[in-house]
């Protein structure tokens, strides 16, 4: 202890995890003013951030956690705000749009299934409430010419979007560096340790003490969380994405599975299974992918395919984000969520400000870890 | 740029550049009689408009991109010219959209 107590305080915050997350988080408290001390691993980490599908994405979220919808909602509102503060701060576009977008549906039975989605969805209590529409072929083909006869309808919000997410996370990255954010790459946490009034830190780098700690590890905050008192159980959900080579601009709207990237390139993606930390990308699953997209828009099938990879989504058990505090270590939290695109703008704009005052609202109070314990027990 | 080795006999082959007339010899590389009919770029890229020509001539570097009959994104040190081959530059992203409405017409 009195080793411990010998070293210095580095920082007055440490976030852990240097992903979208945590650096979309460390920029939100380093644009207050706060002294922002950030560790990351080196390439061998998992790294969603890279492999992500970078969805805007409001519609079809929150069957189960209407405040999950409210949270998401809010997002995607300031999203052009913090797209903004980005390009002040870094002279980074991160090519944000939200001009609405679309699921399609290829057959009857889907169509069915997404209406009835909707339905239950926005049937909830305390659902907020925001617009979609139900469009038959025709209609989405009058605001997708591109789409084959097999897309038997979809479902239009105007609320969704899309960016560059390399980008943006290169822009979160040059923003931190530039709020004197210290960063520390390759620097693995062994343990977190309430010491004082604050946490000792330690890895092979050494020891770091700080006041507050945010666990944005993504995978690795079910191994971090119980270190604070804290739970957050994360497994993998694999998906992967096949990217086309650049093309002219022919889709103006973002699809919930495929998507034209600002520079040119088709993503076509969302394939989800559970396999653990599995990353192999597999041909039948690609091809599937690829054939629905086909089908979606015909004209798909010219195009080259350049790359395909698999990444893995941090999925908490019901698949919504995990915020909470520690009540055995006051001044530990948790951040994690498998949308960090889309929740960037509430995780720097709101979340962060919340972290600094130290106590999260009772409007995030449904994001607890608790609601894992009561579900257990009942 | 470049010229053509005098020795070297060979069948014409003809073929278009841009719709303007151009000959090459039997069992060049769609880039090698781009550069030997005096072609300085046969592209500009996507995403910053720039100049691009040939440059591997063996099927790595993808710079020599060029439309082929239609179809766009052809690696053209890949493909041996053939008698009466459109051959199209590229000016940026190629243009899915148009090639199929096309073909689409054609058909």
């Amino acid at each position: 202890m009195t080793q411990n107590s010998a070293i210095r305080l580095e920082s007055e915050i440490a976030v852990i995890g240097g992903g979208l997350v945590g650096s979309a988080t460390a920029y939100g408290l380093a644009r207050q003013g706060a002294r922002v001390l950030m560790f990351d691993e080196g390439d061998i980490a998992y790294r969603a951030s890279r492999g992500n599908f970078a969805l805007v994405w409001v519609q079809s979220k929150g069957l189960g956690m209407p405040e999950y919808a409210t949270w998401t909602k809010a997002s995607a509102e300031q999203w052009s705000t913090l797209a903004k503060s980005l390009r002040d701060d870094t002279d980074i576009d991160v090519a944000h749009h939200q001009p609405g977008g679309f699921i399609l549906c290829l057959s009857e039975a889907e169509m069915e299934a997404r209406i009835n989605a909707m339905r239950r969805l926005h049937n909830q209590p305390k659902m907020v409430q925001y617009p979609y529409e139900v469009l038959d072929h025709d209609e989405t083909k009058r605001r997708l010419p591109a789409i084959g006869p097999d897309v038997v309808g979809s479902v239009f919000c105007p609320l969704d979007g899309h960016v560059n997410s390399l980008r943006l996370f290169r822009a979160l990255h040059t923003a931190i560096a530039r709020l004197k954010v210290d960063y520390r790459p390759n620097s693995p946490i062994e343990s977190i340790k309430p010491d004082h009034d604050g946490f000792l830190i330690n890895g092979p780098w050494g020891q770091a003490r700080v006041q507050k700690v945010v666990l944005a590890a993504g995978l690795g905050n079910a191994r971090l969380a119980p270190m604070v008192g804290l739970h957050a159980p994360v497994r993998p959900s694999k998906g992967q994405v096949i990217v086309t080579e650049k093309a002219a601009p022919f889709l103006h709207h973002p699809m919930v599975t495929v998507r034209q990237t600002d520079e040119g390139g088709v993503m076509i993606g969302d394939s989800q299974e559970d396999l653990g930390f599995d990353t192999v990308v597999t041909p039948p699953v690609i091809s599937l992918m690829a054939q629905r997209a086909v089908r979606m828009f015909p004209l798909l099938a010219g195009l080259n395919i350049v790359r395909t990879w698999s990444a893995l989504r941090v999925m908490s058990p019901d698949g919504f984000p995990i915020y909470d505090q520690s009540q055995s270590c006051p001044g530990a939290f948790v951040v994690t969520c498998h949308s960090g695109v889309t929740l960037a703008a509430n995780h720097t704009l709101t979340l962060a400000h919340h972290i600094l005052e130290g106590t999260l609202p009772a409007s995030l109070e449904a994001f607890s870890s608790r609601r894992f314990h009561v579900s257990s027990a009942a | 740029m470049f010229r053509r080795l005098p020795d070297l006999g060979g069948e014409t082959v003809n073929f278009t550049i841009d719709g303007r007339p151009a000959t090459a010899r039997l069992g060049d590389t769609v880039a090698a009689a781009l550069l030997a009919s005096g072609m300085e770029s046969c592209r500009t890229t996507p995403v910053s408009g720039a100049p691009r020509a040939p440059y591997c001539m063996m099927g790595v570097c993808f710079e020599c991109l060029v439309t082929i009959n239609g179809i766009g994104n052809r690696q053209s040190c890949l493909i041996p010219v053939a008698e009466g081959m459109a051959i199209e530059t590229q000016k940026g992203a190629r243009s899915i959209a148009s090639e199929y409405s096309a073909k689409g017409d054609a058909a």
